[in-house]
């Protein structure tokens, strides 16, 4: 129990190595453990920006695969619409063609008919004419009766 | 077997001679005064101590990566991370400046010093004894000159942050008008109170450290002591050696933390302002 130089001595050297830890040891050990604990951080940061985009994207491509399955449905609804339109139109057409031909068949038919009818009158007044000339040629006038029988003719 | 009677009978080699022998330091003198002693033996210890553990940590910092650390500077980051928590716990200012680095020297080297006891004494005594030193400590915490000067640096540490943070007026305020008031009836009462506390601080924190390496080592002469009365008492004193020996890790560590953390409280509380 004799306090003597040794106690400065042993303060000296105490400070030497106070001094020596605050300049060398401390600050690369802090630097390196400070690094380390920035680049958890970051990387744990990372991973959960990672995360929320990866949930993002998911919800995204949910989005979108509802949409194009809507849009598909949709063409499919317009194809179908499409479709019966153009029957409703081809039959409606092959309806409107087949009138019209029919129609021109009749007007063909009545044309004929006429006709016939007009070759026939000509023919069968000439025929009357003809007769009631064979018939009357010994007693009437083909002159005073050719009147009459062209209004015979016309009754046809 | 006779020769090495007569040799011990002609050293006299009894309990109290065995044992002042082993607390004998290496005194030389350097001046005229009785002060003027150095005990080579405290300081070379010790010196030779905090080059190897500080020397250790600083090889280790000079190549301490950011990446994954490798076991060494795992270890050390663990001793690193621990003082740094204990200090963040007490102090809430700039650590890294000053207390940190200091906290950690402090219980780096008082451990390294205090692990020294677990040197078998004799057969370190006989090894410095074969050097040439008749006497030679090897546990520089067990020399009362090395924990004060530990406690006194750190209580001129205490005053000067205390200066740094208040100012010299704010401290010397303080001096008289902590902690009953700053009314002039109690200014001699708060100058006592804080005289006694700034006396008290430096003596126990001192004190403490070397009162317990001073008894283990006291203890491990006892039963080296022991050791020497024959061969029960061999048996006994190597039993109670071990025993003693694994209890003192204990100690050694605990001493350590408990002068690292007086440490850290007293410079912390430096820095408070009542």
């Amino acid at each position: 129990m004799n306090i003597n130089f040794t106690l400065i001595a042993q303060a000296i050297a105490f400070a030497v190595l106070i001094w020596f830890t605050v300049k060398f040891i401390w600050p690369p050990l802090l630097k390196a453990i400070e690094t380390r604990q920035k680049e958890i951080a970051d990387g744990l940061a990372a991973a959960q920006e990672g995360k929320s985009a990866l949930e993002v994207a998911a919800k995204k491509s949910e989005s979108t695969l509802n949409e194009a399955k809507q849009k598909a449905s949709e063409i499919i609804g317009q194809a179908e619409k499409r479709a019966a339109q153009i029957i409703d139109e081809a039959k409606a057409n092959a309806k409107a063609e087949g009138d019209r031909i029919i129609a021109g068949a009749k007007a063909e038919i009545d044309q004929e008919v006429n006709r016939a009818k007009e070759g026939l009158r000509a023919q069968v007044s000439t025929l009357a004419v003809a007769g009631a000339e064979k018939i009357l040629r010994k007693e009437i006038d083909a002159k005073a009766h050719s009147d009459m029988l062209s209004k015979l003719a016309a009754e046809l | 077997m006779t020769t090495e009677h007569t040799q011990q009978a002609e050293h006299a080699l009894t309990p109290s001679s065995y044992i002042q022998h082993h607390l004998g330091f290496n005194a030389h003198a350097v001046g005229d005064t009785s002060f003027w002693t150095l005990h080579v033996d405290t300081l070379a210890m010790s010196v030779i101590l905090g080059l190897v553990v500080m020397g250790f940590v600083w090889w280790i910092a000079r190549g301490a990566t950011a990446g994954v650390p490798n076991k060494r500077q795992a270890f050390v980051e663990l001793v690193f991370g621990f003082i740094d928590d204990q200090v963040k716990n007490i102090f809430h200012g700039d650590r890294h400046s000053f207390i940190a680095p200091t906290a950690l020297t402090v219980f780096l080297w008082v451990f390294a010093m205090n692990a020294m006891d677990f040197l078998p004494i004799d057969v370190f005594a006989k090894i410095t004894h074969a050097l040439g030193f008749e006497h030679w400590r090897a546990v520089p915490t067990s020399d009362i000159n090395t924990t004060f000067a530990l406690a006194l640096a750190v209580w001129l540490l205490m005053i000067f942050f205390s200066i740094k943070a208040k100012g010299l007026g704010g401290w010397i305020h303080e001096l008289f008008c902590a902690p009953f008031g700053s009314n002039p009836l109690v200014w001699p009462a708060n100058f006592l109170f804080n005289l006694i506390e700034y006396i008290s601080k430096p003596l126990s924190h001192s004190l403490r450290l070397f009162g317990n390496m001073y008894a283990g080592e006291i203890i491990f002469l006892l039963l080296g002591m022991w050791a020497a009365t024959g061969l029960a008492g061999t048996v006994f004193g190597a039993i109670l050696g071990v025993g003693w020996s694994i209890f003192h890790i204990l100690i050694v560590a605990l001493q350590a933390f408990i002068f690292m953390m007086l440490t850290v409280v007293y410079l912390a509380m430096a820095h408070e302002s009542h």
